[in-house]
């Protein structure tokens, strides 16, 4: 089966065969969404009516572009806006734990790195639901005790950027956690040795190593982030994020204006997959 | 992992690791560990007036009272262990091909192409499934244009379709670990193994199998966790008879607005997915922190 043992041609073939239809299977989805952004007509559906850029830059109703679809581009800024502060918080405690479990020894270390492994082997609704029930426990409670309404804790922004932190802190956690591993302590322990305090042994040696993972775990962060949909649905307000949006179109039944938007988010997110990749290769070693 | 003591007092040492393990902990206990015991403590209670609440297990024998209930949740975990099963027997191949059969450059391209249809929203590539599978999707015209079907074919909303998406979006968290467990799989041994008169199917069994277990095990409880707890594929791809237990839990939280019940839902799911893979772990005889990490 590896290139050194011979095999029968029409095996190969067969072989080249299902992974070619894999990739059909694989791409086909996304190609459709793609090419139906530029059908002329008023469903995402056969038949082909022509080509229009209508679905991009239209201004007239029902031709609405998703660069004139107020709606949605709000959805955008908001998804953007989670997405900032779940990286922001996610990547800052990230580094702390990776640190912690990588850097020093304490009783029950262990079972604390297995609880922190545990968000990614709960789903995400309950993730959610079970910070919704809690949260507004607190909130009850307070208001109760000592008659603040705490608004922050109610279903909403908050509640959404807190419940994605939750398991994307996992992710990041073992991303960068993998990177440090790789560290050489004894470059650490030169700086210190050649006069350096040891904040600036940190900021001078350790990161800069670190920076790759950094950026990585930043745009892996900020893209699940972005692209979460379980998690919010449980925690969502009245600011939808821009997968609760599409979902709600979808549902109803929406002209190509949505295909339009999806093949934007392909093109953006794709160009930073590609970069994460780039920039998490090791030129190094 | 050494420790910085040797550069640093005990008592500042100490210190420095109180200030680095407060994120840590107000993380984990804030968001993971009280949430979830809350939600068992909700589960546990029933509601008797505004405001008022007493222990009571009703909402556990609702559960095992009403059949649609029941039978939603046996048939989420039989098709999720299914959409598993189909994910592995799809993606091994794929896997394989690319550790063993590639090399250099097209190797790395074709891992890539693996890759990015994964980074695209979940909604997106669920959207492509809908443009092509409906009634007046392109899959119902290619086959009334070629002469296979009279009229057009709706093949949105049943069970087939509805495997078909949740395989194609669990199909990276297969491939990924088996790639990685085959590429460290010596060709050599592969090589040895014909030498000393196996074939493929003896190969595949005794010494590619084996060899990729930590792989298998880690993609498939990943990807049967992210399919028991998935709503967007049976909820787009279903339609209303999708009958997913996820969307039971959203219908008591929100629709309902009955908080005890959907938290009793939402913690048989959880008890259900920590067990399973709980059994795999134990089956494959792996760690959670091997697996994932």
């Amino acid at each position: 089966m590896i290139p050194s043992i011979p095999q029968p041609k029409f095996y190969k073939g067969l072989y080249s065969g299902y992974i070619t239809l894999f990739f059909i299977y694989l791409s086909a989805p996304l190609i459709v969404v793609g090419v139906f952004a530029f059908n002329d007509s008023l469903f995402p559906s056969m038949p082909w009516e022509g080509a229009t850029l209508a679905w991009f830059f239209g201004t007239e109703g029902p031709y609405i572009g998703i660069f004139n679809d107020s709606k949605l581009l709000e959805s955008i800024g908001v998804s953007a806006f989670v997405a900032f502060w779940v990286t922001v918080l996610s990547v800052t405690v990230g580094t702390c734990n990776a640190f912690l479990f990588e850097r020093s020894q304490f009783p029950g270390k262990n079972l604390l790195y297995i609880v922190s492994l545990s968000p990614l082997v709960i789903p995400g609704v309950i993730l959610g639901i079970s910070i919704l029930v809690f949260s507004n426990a607190i909130a009850n409670g307070v208001e109760e005790a000592i008659g603040w309404d705490l608004e922050f804790l109610r279903p909403g922004l908050f509640l959404v950027i807190i419940g994605q932190f939750a398991f994307i802190t996992t992710i990041t956690t073992l991303v960068i956690s993998a990177r440090l591993r790789k560290f050489d302590i004894s470059l650490e322990e030169a700086a210190l040795n050649l006069g350096a305090s040891r904040r600036a042994a940190l900021w001078t040696v350790t990161i800069p190593f670190l920076k790759p993972a950094l950026v990585g775990a930043g745009i892996v962060a900020f893209l699940m982030s972005f692209e979460n949909f379980n998690t919010t649905l449980m925690l969502v307000g009245s600011d939808a994020p821009l997968t609760i949006a599409m979902f709600d179109r979808l549902k109803q039944g929406s002209t190509p204006v949505l295909n339009a938007l999806s093949l934007l988010l392909m093109v953006v997110s794709g160009g930073l997959a590609l970069l994460s990749v780039f920039v998490q290769r090791d030129k190094t070693s | 992992m050494s420790n910085g003591t040797s550069v640093k007092g005990g008592g500042t040492f100490c210190f420095g690791l109180l200030l680095l393990a407060f994120p840590l902990l107000l993380w984990l206990f804030l968001l993971v560990v009280l949430p979830h015991i809350d939600l068992f403590l909700v589960s546990m209670r029933e509601r008797i007036s505004y405001g008022k609440y007493e222990f009571s297990l009703i909402n556990y024998i609702e559960f095992f009272s009403e059949p649609l209930y029941w039978n939603t949740y046996v048939r989420t975990a039989v098709m999720s262990i299914f959409a598993t099963f189909l994910t592995l027997v799809i993606g091994f191949p794929v896997s394989y091909y690319i550790a063993k059969f590639m090399r250099g450059k097209g190797k790395n391209v074709l891992f890539l192409m693996c890759l990015i249809p994964f980074w695209v929203s979940e909604l997106v590539r669920t959207f492509g499934w809908m443009i092509l599978l409906r009634e007046s999707g392109v899959v119902s015209n290619f086959l009334q244009w070629s002469g296979i079907a009279d009229g057009p074919v709706e093949m949105l909303y049943n069970d087939a379709t509805i495997m078909v998406g949740l395989v194609y979006t669990s199909m990276l968290f297969m491939i990924v670990p088996l790639v990685s467990v085959l590429d460290s799989l010596d060709d050599s041994l592969i090589e040895a193994g014909y030498d000393l008169g196996g074939n493929g199917f003896t190969v595949t069994r005794d010494i590619v199998i084996p060899h990729a277990m930590p792989g298998i095990a880690s993609g498939c409880i990943v990807v049967f966790m992210l399919t028991l707890g998935n709503y967007l594929t049976p909820n787009l791809l279903g339609g209303k008879d999708s009958l997913w237990f996820t969307e039971q839990i959203y219908t008591q939280f929100i629709t309902r607005f009955n908080w005890e019940s959907g938290s009793a839902f939402g913690f048989l799911l959880l008890v259900l997915s920590s067990l399973i893979v709980w059994v795999g772990l134990k089956l494959s005889k792996q760690t959670l922190s091997e697996t994932v990490g």
